[in-house]
């Protein structure tokens, strides 16, 4: 086996770009998948046909197929016919848009989980529909959320180097592409540790979090 | 568009390795489950230790970056390894991860009481797991199983950037040939689709099976597809918070 640091120590300056773009990716990613996924979670709960059955097959449909074809769809697909997008504003749409789609479910739980007397409250004070929502339901529906969301936010900087494929710089982008430039690997196992790096802390905050949160 | 000969020779063989990647993967995963899943339950700290971080690494890491570690930097540690299985150890060590909690999760689930009565007949470790605490962890495991193994199909769409041959690609090799992107594309994503589906109905079955085989009646279902909660982390999580609750 071969381990060169001063390879390591050429590839440090490419890292942190590509360290950069992927916490960009996933920022602005969970962003789109928190508030899309709400969005979701919202329409499946319409007591119109019309609305809620077209948002449950799409949202069941992109829940269940493979975000790197979903990413080759809005890549190579979608200009065919829509707008044409860069390879990193496409990995961060196609990010948020298939994760929104578990935060969807999350969100449901969470809804379902309020205790039908705070329904019923807000209705014997006669509060509107928007009121109800806003001020009686979500709030007592997020605070339960927030430890499974953060779980998703995790699997999503897991998810994050497929945008790679596509040809976004992210981590998995700039290890790839200098390794073929130098013919080495180094890059890669820098990589590898990264994420193990970045999303170990990630998973025990969360799970503080937990604690704090669940009584 | 997609000529017939293309279909006989690249695709449907495909669709193929997607399923023996898919089985492969899980095989290992569930052995791995099991393995690290019963050894995170141990008596000896270092045994829990070694289960944990084994845990605690695999869960962190990406499924794409290990893939493409094993493919490319792993033979320069002496280690060639054919893609297709490059791609299927990355993914069963993976999903093994968060297996590994599903099955920690339903074995401590089970009533204490079903354990001291275990110890009361004077049964060993091995008898009291085989008998009474894997028999009814089981139905518990089989939904977090579904979730994780569809998970699963769907990572089995990254071996093609390792250059395994499988459905995606496929599609790929079609997108480079004709330019023709959308029924190809759009095929794909509705293959990924019926296959999850297939999975979703093969495992409501084993799970009717395991609940009459501890004699629990069947569960009515709502719904055609499954409830996510998928990855291990998020099922112990969700049935704390959210989803237990609701």
């Amino acid at each position: 086996m071969s381990w060169d640091w001063n390879v390591v120590d050429d590839f440090m300056p490419r890292f942190w770009d590509g360290v950069l773009v992927t916490l960009q990716a996933l920022a602005i990613g969970t962003l789109i998948a928190f508030a899309l996924g709400l969005v979701w979670a919202l329409a499946q709960r319409s007591t119109q046909v019309w609305v809620r059955w077209p948002v449950v097959a799409v949202t069941e449909f992109i829940r269940n197929t493979p975000l790197l074809v979903q990413l080759f769809f809005l890549f190579y697909v979608v200009p065919n016919f829509g707008p044409s997008m860069s390879p990193l504003t496409t990995g961060i749409v196609g990010l948020g848009l298939h994760y929104s789609t578990y935060t969807a479910e999350v969100y449901r739980a969470g809804i379902d989980g309020v205790p039908a007397g705070q329904w019923e409250a807000a209705t014997a004070l006669s509060l509107p529909k928007g009121r109800t929502w806003r001020a009686v339901i979500l709030p007592q529906a997020i605070r339960r959320v927030v430890p499974p969301l953060g779980n998703y936010v995790v699997a999503m900087l897991k998810d994050s180097p497929m945008i790679a494929t596509i040809g976004a710089f992210d981590m998995l982008g700039e290890a790839q592409a200098f390794s073929n430039e130098t013919f080495t690997t180094e890059a890669l196992t820098v990589v590898g540790v990264a994420f193990i790096v970045i999303a170990y802390p990630a998973s025990l905050l969360i799970r503080a979090l937990e604690r704090r949160l669940v009584r | 568009m997609m000529s017939s000969e293309f279909f006989t020779t690249w695709f449907l063989p495909g669709i193929w390795i997607t399923v023996q990647v898919t089985v492969y993967a899980a095989a290992l995963g569930a052995a791995i489950s099991f393995g690290i899943g019963l050894a995170r339950g141990s008596q000896y700290w270092i045994v829990r230790f070694v289960a944990g971080a084994y845990f605690e690494i695999f869960r962190g890491m990406s499924a794409l970056v290990l893939m493409f570690w094993m493919f490319f930097a792993l033979p320069l540690f002496g280690w060639q390894l054919v893609p297709m299985w490059a791609g299927v150890s990355a993914l069963g060590l993976t999903y093994g991860a968060y297996g590994s909690e599903v099955v920690r999760g339903s074995l401590a689930a089970v009533t204490p009481a079903q354990k001291e009565a275990g110890i009361a007949l004077n049964f060993t470790r091995w008898q009291r797991l085989r008998l009474i605490e894997l028999p009814q962890a089981w139905p518990e495991m089989v939904p977090p199983f579904n979730n994780l193994l569809i998970e699963l199909l769907k990572g089995t769409a990254l071996v093609s950037v390792i250059t395994v041959a499988d459905m995606t690609f496929a599609g790929n090799l079609l997108r480079l040939g004709t330019n023709e992107t959308t029924p190809i594309y759009t095929l794909l994503l509705a293959l990924y689709f019926v296959l999850a589906f297939l999975i979703t109905r093969g495992m409501r079955l084993v799970e009717r099976r395991a609940k009459a085989g501890i004699g629990q009646g069947p569960v009515k279902t709502g719904g055609t597809t499954r409830k996510p909660g998928a990855r291990g982390e998020s099922v112990q999580a969700g049935s704390q918070s959210a989803g237990g609750m609701g």
